[in-house]
């Protein structure tokens, strides 16, 4: 009998399950992948056999115009990997397709969650909670002053900036995958059916979400238009466009972001942000802490972000955890 | 407190002086007394609560929040205030009414040392993230907006439409939080007046002559110095020295303060006397020689023996509590050469008026004086009365040409706010010898001026396309692009490479037609320092 959990093992590439040789979320190319999401620290190319939902699937082919070894995974769907291993993918909550992995094996249960939230998103499936002996999780927002505020509170805001500046417009700073998706699909629930603009490198993704059956209302391309056109109106970019020169064609923009980070102003001002929108895809502390209370795992592993709080929270409530040194995962633009 | 709180993070967020200007002038005309009076002198870095300190809000913290958990996130956030408001526990009762300024300014004034924890967390428990913010940056007086005192009179007057010299007037001497300044300007009540205090008077200021053709029928001449403009104040038996900006400055300059005891207000030049630094025995001494006495809080026996001050004088505000605002300047200007006699001729001297028949001779005239502590010339209408502020047709400076030098782009930098996408600040070098035998540029100055819009974008697309390496914002470009470079003065300097550190440098032509082997070279530069 070999020690417990000694199958499942964090490797600085990635979480390895020994047994059935394959890797979660490698970051460099392995022969079988499973994939939490489609964020591109999370999803890379060139594996062998990629296992995703339909939805990660479809958005790893967009981004690396490559569909060989795609095996689709269904939320729900039991997965045999080898004779006692078996993989379970469960909705996240993080982004469109994202899924936490439950792994079977030997009568122990792993869950890996991947990038998850609590929060209600109106572009993919809330996250489930599953019972497991290691929860190994993300703590991206793992400091007890991070809680996200509702989101509902962040869109009011956005529209008044919107509404109360006619001749500039409201240029926001958003993730291309699932951020720019979920800010839309909050627009049009909170009443606002205009068109929104959007900076080509968002426009594919949007289409995707759209033949995913995400309505996301009318959209239309900055591209080609005189800068008239777009005073008094939502402009969304990747973050990394906000201060770029492809912003000098706005009419006097003001720049915001949405961003977990933007709860620390330092950190809002240092992007020269006028309008932070504390709007994050990531779980905030009360998320973090709630969910492994709800969880009620065996042992707590946690794979990036702000692992030192999150590891003394911990302590502090007699959990046993750890933190894994995992290589590659990037969190600056959420 | 909530909208104060809103104001606050709207100008941390704000980096437009003008819309910074609309959300204080918008606050101040929403808000009622004496919250508005409170919140400005909060803003102005105005209050101080001596009970209130960081240590105070960390140990409250650290009574509420794991210690360890404070610590990482305090680490992360880079500012206790602001980790503090993000962490305080929300009470678990429904939260009572948010407090005023008013009554926020009032119980924190009335805290000692042993009362100070108990009180601000009361006041905590009292409001949301952003208020706490706000309560906690208010307390310990570290607002840190990038609101000026100016900015905030300049609001002022924007917010209920009076001038902003009357407002510069009128502040002096007032205390927070301002209730007759609020009468006077938002509901017409008499201003406040000061004629017992030794208060700032607004400057009267001057344009730049350019292409203007005055009569010297009309206008009188004088020299420009090179010293800073001063207010020298004197009423019951208190003497301040006020800089341009309204600053008291009597600190760093006690032999000037302590040499005027007639009621009076002068306005002048404050120099340095000196015949170092090539300077003519007995007369004034360059800036650079002035720059050893600036900024000091405490000045040494040695500094006011090597560098002593003195007030050039060219006008005469106030004599024994007879305003002389009102009259014209020929007859303040009799008045000022009646005065000379009772000061102190070691501390006060007269500014003399340049004899000159039309604008040829004073141009001949300007041309050759030499002295280092001219920088030009000033032309006063004869009639014109002492009015705060830069009026038209009533001043004018009349500057030295510039000198000029040709240099090689070395670096830019992005700008900030308007200018933020482009490469807007300019380091510039001269060669250290003959380019062809290998030598190489040192940067001399920079500059983020003297281009127009036309000329900035042309500049920002070749730092794009010429660059070589980055250093997080700046970026180094090929060493190709001369720059005509326009300076008032140069000046040995250990502060840079090159040894030289120029006056007022601002870029004055491209000279994208002149290869840069043929820029100037350092030695060119150094000739022309005369200090």
């Amino acid at each position: 009998m070999t020690a417990p959990f000694s199958w499942i093992r964090a490797e600085p590439t990635g979480i390895r399950v020994v047994p059935a040789d394959c890797w979660i979320d490698p970051a460099r190319p392995v022969d079988t992948a499973l994939v939490t999401h489609g964020h591109a620290d999370h999803a890379r190319g060139g594996h062998g056999v990629t296992i995703a939902t339909p939805a990660t699937l479809a958005i790893m082919a967009l981004r690396y115009q490559t569909e060989a070894g795609a095996t689709p995974a269904s939320y729900g769907e039991t997965i045999r990997l080898k004779d006692d291993v078996s993989a379970t993918f469960v909705p996240a909550g993080h982004v469109l397709g994202s899924a936490q992995i439950l792994l079977e094996h030997a009568g122990e249960r792993v869950v890996v969650t991947g990038d998850y939230k609590r929060r209600p998103d109106p572009t993919c499936l809330p996250f489930e909670p599953v019972g497991c002996d290691i929860f190994i999780t993300e703590a991206t927002f793992g400091l007890p002053l991070f809680r996200h505020p509702p989101i509902a509170h962040e869109i009011a805001k956005l529209l008044k900036a919107q509404s109360d500046n006619p001749a500039r417009c409201v240029l926001v700073g958003a993730y291309a995958l699932g951020k720019a998706q979920r800010v839309i699909a909050e627009l049009r629930l909170a009443g606002y059916h205009e068109p929104l603009y959007l900076h080509g490198a968002l426009e594919r993704m949007c289409e995707l979400y759209q033949d995913q059956g995400v309505d996301l209302g009318e959209l239309r391309p900055v591209a080609g238009l005189p800068k008239a056109a777009l005073q008094g109106q939502i402009v969304l970019c990747p973050p990394s466009a906000l201060n770029d020169r492809w912003s000098r064609r706005l009419p006097d923009p003001i720049t915001a972001m949405a961003s977990g980070w933007m709860r620390v102003r330092a950190r809002a001002r240092q992007r020269g942000v006028e309008l932070p929108l504390i709007i994050s895809d990531h779980a905030d502390w009360d998320e973090l802490t709630r969910t492994i209370e709800e969880v009620d795992p065996v042992e707590t592993w946690i794979t990036h972000g702000r692992e030192d709080a999150l590891l003394r929270w911990c302590e502090l409530n007699q959990r046993k955890a750890r933190a894994l040194a995992l290589a590659g995962y990037e969190d600056e633009d959420d | 407190m909530e909208r104060f709180a809103a104001l606050v993070d709207a100008l941390v967020y704000t980096s437009s002086r003008n819309a910074k200007l609309a959300l204080l002038a918008g606050y101040l005309q929403q808000t009622p007394d004496p919250d508005r009076g409170w919140a400005l002198a909060a803003l102005t870095d105005g209050l101080d609560f001596p009970a209130v300190k960081s240590s105070t809000i960390r140990n409250l913290l650290m009574e509420r929040v794991d210690p360890v958990l404070f610590q990482l996130s305090r680490d992360f956030v880079g500012d206790t205030a602001e980790t503090a408001s993000l962490l305080w526990p929300e009470p678990l009762d429904e939260r009572g009414p948010s407090p005023s300024v008013s009554e926020v300014v009032a119980l924190l004034s009335g805290l000692t040392r042993a009362t100070a924890a108990a009180g601000l967390a009361t006041l905590l428990d009292r409001l949301d993230a952003d208020g706490r913010y706000a309560l906690l940056k208010l307390a310990t007086g570290a607002m840190r907006i990038g609101i000026s005192a100016r900015l905030a009179k300049v609001a002022f007057a924007q917010a209920f439409g009076v001038s902003v010299d009357d407002v510069e007037e009128y502040w002096h001497g007032q205390t927070a939080p301002y209730a007759p300044l609020f009468a006077w300007a938002a509901d017409g009540a008499e201003p406040p007046r000061g004629d017992d205090q030794p208060l700032f008077r607004p400057f009267m200021l001057a344009h730049p002559l350019e292409e203007t053709v005055v009569d010297l029928k009309d206008y009188a001449a004088e020299w420009k110095w090179d010293g800073i403009r001063v207010q020298v104040v004197h009423v019951a038996g208190e003497t301040r020295v006020y800089s341009r900006t309204g600053d008291d400055i009597s600190g760093s300059f006690p032999e000037i303060a302590g040499a005027l005891s007639i009621p009076a207000v002068l306005d002048g030049e404050l120099l340095v006397r000196g015949n170092h630094q090539g300077g003519e025995a007995g007369g004034a001494a360059s800036f650079n020689a002035l720059q050893q006495r600036l900024g000091r809080k405490a000045v040494s026996k040695a500094m006011l023996a090597d560098y002593p001050a003195f007030v050039r004088l060219y006008d005469l505000l106030i004599a024994e509590g007879e305003d002389l605002r009102a009259h014209a300047w020929e007859q303040r200007r009799a008045s000022l050469e009646a005065f000379m006699p009772r000061l102190d001729p070691a501390r006060f001297d007269l500014s003399e008026l340049i004899p000159a028949a039309n604008l040829d001779d004073l141009a001949e005239i300007r041309g050759r004086a030499r002295d280092d502590a001219i920088e030009g010339v000033m032309l006063k209408r004869r009639d014109s009365l002492y009015v705060a502020g830069r009026r038209t047709g009533l001043w004018y400076k009349w500057k030295r040409d510039p000198l000029l030098i040709d240099c090689v782009l070395m670096y830019a930098q992005r700008g900030s706010g308007k200018r933020s996408s482009f490469h807007s600040d300019f380091t510039f070098g001269c060669w250290n010898g003959d380019p062809d035998q290998g030598a190489e540029l040192l940067p001399v100055g920079k500059a983020y001026f003297g281009f127009t819009d036309e000329e900035l974008k042309w500049l920002d697309r070749f730092v794009r396309q010429n660059t070589i390496s980055r250093f997080g914002p700046v970026r180094e470009v090929e060493k190709s692009l001369v720059l005509e470079v326009a300076f008032d003065s140069v000046h040995a300097s250990k502060r840079h490479k090159s040894g030289l550190a120029m006056r007022f440098p601002r870029i004055s032509r491209i000279r994208s037609d002149k290869p840069a082997h043929e820029a100037d070279r350092i030695d060119g530069l150094t000739a022309l320092i005369r200090d």
